[in-house]
């Protein structure tokens, strides 16, 4: 059992959640993910780790409300403990000296892209960090995120901080910082994943994404996680989460992330971020 | 041979109640019920009792067959229980599930007359006997010996060298990557033919014993190999087969195609057909084609049937040549699964929405046997037709995950990804690591896992022995 020690609605609708798993957090690296169940009889879904503590043995995730599995997480109260908290799973975002590096993080992902910040300041890149979000107030860890940045630039749809609209404004933000950005990686949903990708495309920068598809057991056992990434099949768990934003097939993405979209009631709290992508 | 002298001998095998395949295609209950006590003593009194019982020999763990059989027709069932156990420590699973037509009782003398008896049925019968009388005898423990041994893995394998090392003295530990014990004994095989109850039982059995159970905990990413040997004077991997194969064929990721491991773990392990009381969704579909021929075929088959669907197997060889256990394709045929024989899957169609909705198939013919010794399927030119189906589960093999190997230097792995260990001890190309299991060996049975695991355990005493 693994108990929950804080759990706090950081922003809207975004849980942080602080657990302890002593084993996981030995081991952590940055871009890799845990699996939870929320209860018993609850299914096991796949969670980036935003930051952990090998000595007190905890690690921190984001976590946002939008189905059965994340809505229990996030009522916990703390002191609790949860059945499983498996990991670290996935390969860890590569980290080296790359020159320049921009961190782009929208919903979770403003959470999980800092350890990979913070990752690659320590390798002495120049990092600058880009969070996108709806509204202002859905901001959370820029004073985190600004330790570890050379910049930090915001992106609102409602023009509320930063730049108005999507990611789509990726473009004139790299021409602003007026230096050569080496390389892209972006943690978040799947439309800020594959919208950014196809906005560096035309620039040529190297893009990583971390990829979030339905996941079982993390472990390369039963398949449901596989994309196809330059016209291979691979298994996000194994393989990934981390992909060439460019080679990844996007439409068969989306297409198999929907598959239980009817079982699963979707609640009034998605984030709407594909209409939005669209019209940025 | 030493055989007695037939008096009159009994050829009449008896029969197993089951469920009847009307009421059982709608239930996710036990197929087959088990023996009542008076068939049980009648099915064994018709042994011969031989005294160079051939049975024998082809059981992978050398269970003295006559023997068991013996304190049934006696009804000392006690006596009976502990035989088993001296040689098998999951009985009530490989009464079960093991292919006993191509093993003891395949070799039984009376098969040649058409009575071979129902070693399994009994073996089940005594299993599931003791299993009733409420607490289990214990065993003696040795006292410890300071020594400490990790099992990676809570399937057959891991729990066959948990259960001998614990008697033996030492301390074990098994490390389980997902949140149940029992490995594929409770992700993939159905309730139907193996109620998780008889999987609990045995792992509470062992914990009893004072084996130690980590789950949720991934070796070689949760904690490498080598840290665990800083640890333990042991390791002993036995992490099974768990890879999936695909066919590579256009359309393999729509919607709606599986891979039988998914299916059978939505299923089992995470209790979907039981949705939504248990969140892990599973989909109601209509029509559903399992591609494959073995009994990971036959169960993903039983269950989509069971979900409503109407369901086939599309296997591209012939009836005789599938490889599943003849019980569980007659059962699957009474309960109405359709078979596709002498076809081949090409490619996969979708909708405008992504899922499929047929497959696209080929006619195969037989031409001479291959490697194997069966014969060859070849595509018969212009036969392609094509099935309307809304979900496609593919169950054409298993190969072993690569995750351990792959952050482990030390360890030799074969061709399929299998780590290499010596057949006898169960040793690998690194100093105090031992594996067994479908790991080494590739997708094979619960028996064989177990015995691999039994060579293991002695292997690993003795060379904690002589610390
Ligand atoms: C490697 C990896 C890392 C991830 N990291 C995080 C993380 O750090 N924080 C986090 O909150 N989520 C993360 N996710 C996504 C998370 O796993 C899912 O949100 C979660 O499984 C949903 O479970 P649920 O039972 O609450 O919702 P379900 O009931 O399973 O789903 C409800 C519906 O919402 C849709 N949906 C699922 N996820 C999202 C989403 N993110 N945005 C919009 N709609 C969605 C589903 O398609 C479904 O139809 C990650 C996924 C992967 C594969
Ligand atoms: C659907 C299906 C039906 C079958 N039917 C039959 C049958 O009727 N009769 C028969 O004899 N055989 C049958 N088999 C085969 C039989 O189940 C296997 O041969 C047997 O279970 C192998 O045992 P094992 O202990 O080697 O591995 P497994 O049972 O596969 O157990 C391996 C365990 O190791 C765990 N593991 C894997 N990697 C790690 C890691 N890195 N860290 C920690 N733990 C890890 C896994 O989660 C799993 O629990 C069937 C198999 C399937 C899939
Ligand atoms: S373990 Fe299997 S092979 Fe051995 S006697 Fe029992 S059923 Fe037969
Ligand atoms: S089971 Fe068959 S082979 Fe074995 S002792 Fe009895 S009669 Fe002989
Ligand atoms: S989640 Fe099962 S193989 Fe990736």
């Amino acid at each position: 059992m693994f108990r929950l020690i804080t759990n706090q609605m950081i922003v809207p609708n975004i849980h942080l959640l602080t657990l302890e798993a002593p084993a996981v957090a030995r081991q952590m690296k940055p871009g890799q993910f845990v699996i939870l169940r929320a209860e018993e009889d609850g299914e096991r879904i796949p969670i980036s780790v935003s930051d952990w503590d090998a000595e007190k043995g905890t690690v921190t995730v984001m976590v946002m409300n939008v189905g059965i599995t994340t809505d229990r997480l996030a009522s916990l109260e703390t002191g609790i403990s949860i059945p499983t908290v498996v990991g670290p799973l996935g390969n860890p975002t590569k980290i080296e000296k790359f020159g320049t590096v921009l961190c782009l993080g929208g919903c979770y992902g403003i959470g999980s892209i800092f350890p990979i910040a913070r990752a690659l300041k320590e390798k002495n890149n120049r990092v600058f960090t880009v969070i996108e979000a709806r509204s202002s107030y859905l901001f959370y860890w820029e004073e985190k995120l600004r330790k570890v940045s050379d910049r930090i630039v915001h992106i609102t749809r409602d023009g509320t901080k930063g730049y108005r609209g999507h990611v789509g404004r990726l473009p004139e933000i790299i021409k602003s910082f007026q230096e050569p950005v080496n390389r892209i990686i972006i943690n978040g949903c799947t439309f800020l994943l594959k919208r950014g990708s196809d906005v560096s495309r035309p620039l040529g920068i190297e893009t990583v994404v971390s990829l979030n598809p339905i996941m079982i057991d993390g472990t390369g056992m039963c398949g449901v996680c596989r994309v196809t990434v330059g016209s291979t099949t691979k298994f996000a768990c194994v393989d990934g989460p981390d992909f060439d934003g460019h080679q990844v097939d996007w439409a068969e993405l989306l297409q198999r992330r929907k598959t239980y979209m009817k079982e699963e009631v979707i609640p009034h709290r998605t984030s709407r971020c594909e209409e939005h992508a669209r019209k940025s | 041979m030493s055989e007695p002298k037939p008096k009159k001998v009994d050829l009449n095998r008896r029969g197993m109640p089951k469920q009847l395949p009307e009421v059982r295609r709608h239930n996710f209950n036990e197929v087959a019920l088990g023996y009542p006590v008076k068939i049980a003593v009648e099915e064994a009194e018709r042994c011969l009792q031989c005294k160079k019982p051939k049975c024998v020999l082809k059981c992978p763990v050398e269970i003295d067959i006559p023997g068991f059989i013996k304190s049934i027709s006696d009804r000392n069932f006690t006596a009976g229980a502990r035989i088993l156990k001296q040689k098998n420590c999951l009985p009530a699973v490989c009464g079960r599930v093991c292919p006993q037509e191509e093993q003891c009782e395949e070799a039984c003398v009376l098969l040649k007359k058409g009575g071979q008896i129902a070693i399994g049925r009994l073996e089940r019968f005594l299993a599931d006997w003791e299993a009733g009388q409420g607490e289990l005898e214990m065993p003696k423990i040795s006292p410890f010996t300071g020594r400490k041994v990790a099992v990676v893995g809570g399937g057959p394998a891991g729990l066959t060298v948990a259960g001998d090392l614990i008697k033996l003295g030492h301390q074990v530990t098994i490390f389980e990557a997902l949140h149940e014990m029992g490995g594929v004994l409770t992700y993939g095989i159905p309730e139907f033919r193996l109620p998780k109850a008889i999987v609990n039982r045995e792992v509470d059995y062992l914990k009893k014993l004072g084996v130690k159970v980590v789950k949720d905990f991934v070796v070689g990413k949760t904690r490498t190999v080598e840290s665990i040997l800083e640890e333990f004077d042991a390791v002993f991997i036995g992490s099974g087969a768990g890879l999936p194969w695909f066919m590579k064929i256009p359309g393999e990721n729509l919607n709606g195609v599986y891979s039988a491991n998914e299916y059978l773990t939505r299923m089992n392990l995470m209790k979907g057909f039981l949705f939504p009381r248990f969140n892990t969704p599973i989909k109601n579909h209509k029509r559903v084609a399992v591609i494959g021929g073995g009994n990971v075929a036959m169960d993903c088959a039983r269950v989509a049937l069971r979900l409503g669907a109407e369901t086939r197997i599309v296997y591209r060889r012939s009836r005789k040549e599938l490889p599943a256990r003849l019980e569980e394709i007659e059962n699957a045929e009474e309960e109405g699964v359709v078979f596709d024989f002498l076809t081949l899957p090409i490619k996969y169609a979708g909708d405008e929405n992504g899922w499929v909705k047929e497959i696209e198939c080929l006619r195969m013919k037989l031409g001479e046997p291959d490697s194997s010794g069966r014969r060859r399927p070849i595509p018969i030119e212009g036969s392609e037709f094509t099935l309307p189906m809304d979900a496609v589960i593919c169950a054409i093999g298993n190969s072993p995950n690569p995750l351990i190997s792959a952050v482990t230097p030390g360890l030799e792995v074969g061709k399929w990804g299998n780590i290499v260990a010596d057949e006898e001890t169960g040793k690998t190309s690194m100093e105090r690591v031992w594996a067994g299991g479908d790991v080494v060996t590739g997708a094979a049975t619960v028996i064989l896992a177990m015995g691999a695991g039994r060579k293991a355990a002695r292997s690993i005493h003795e060379y904690l022995s002589s610390l």
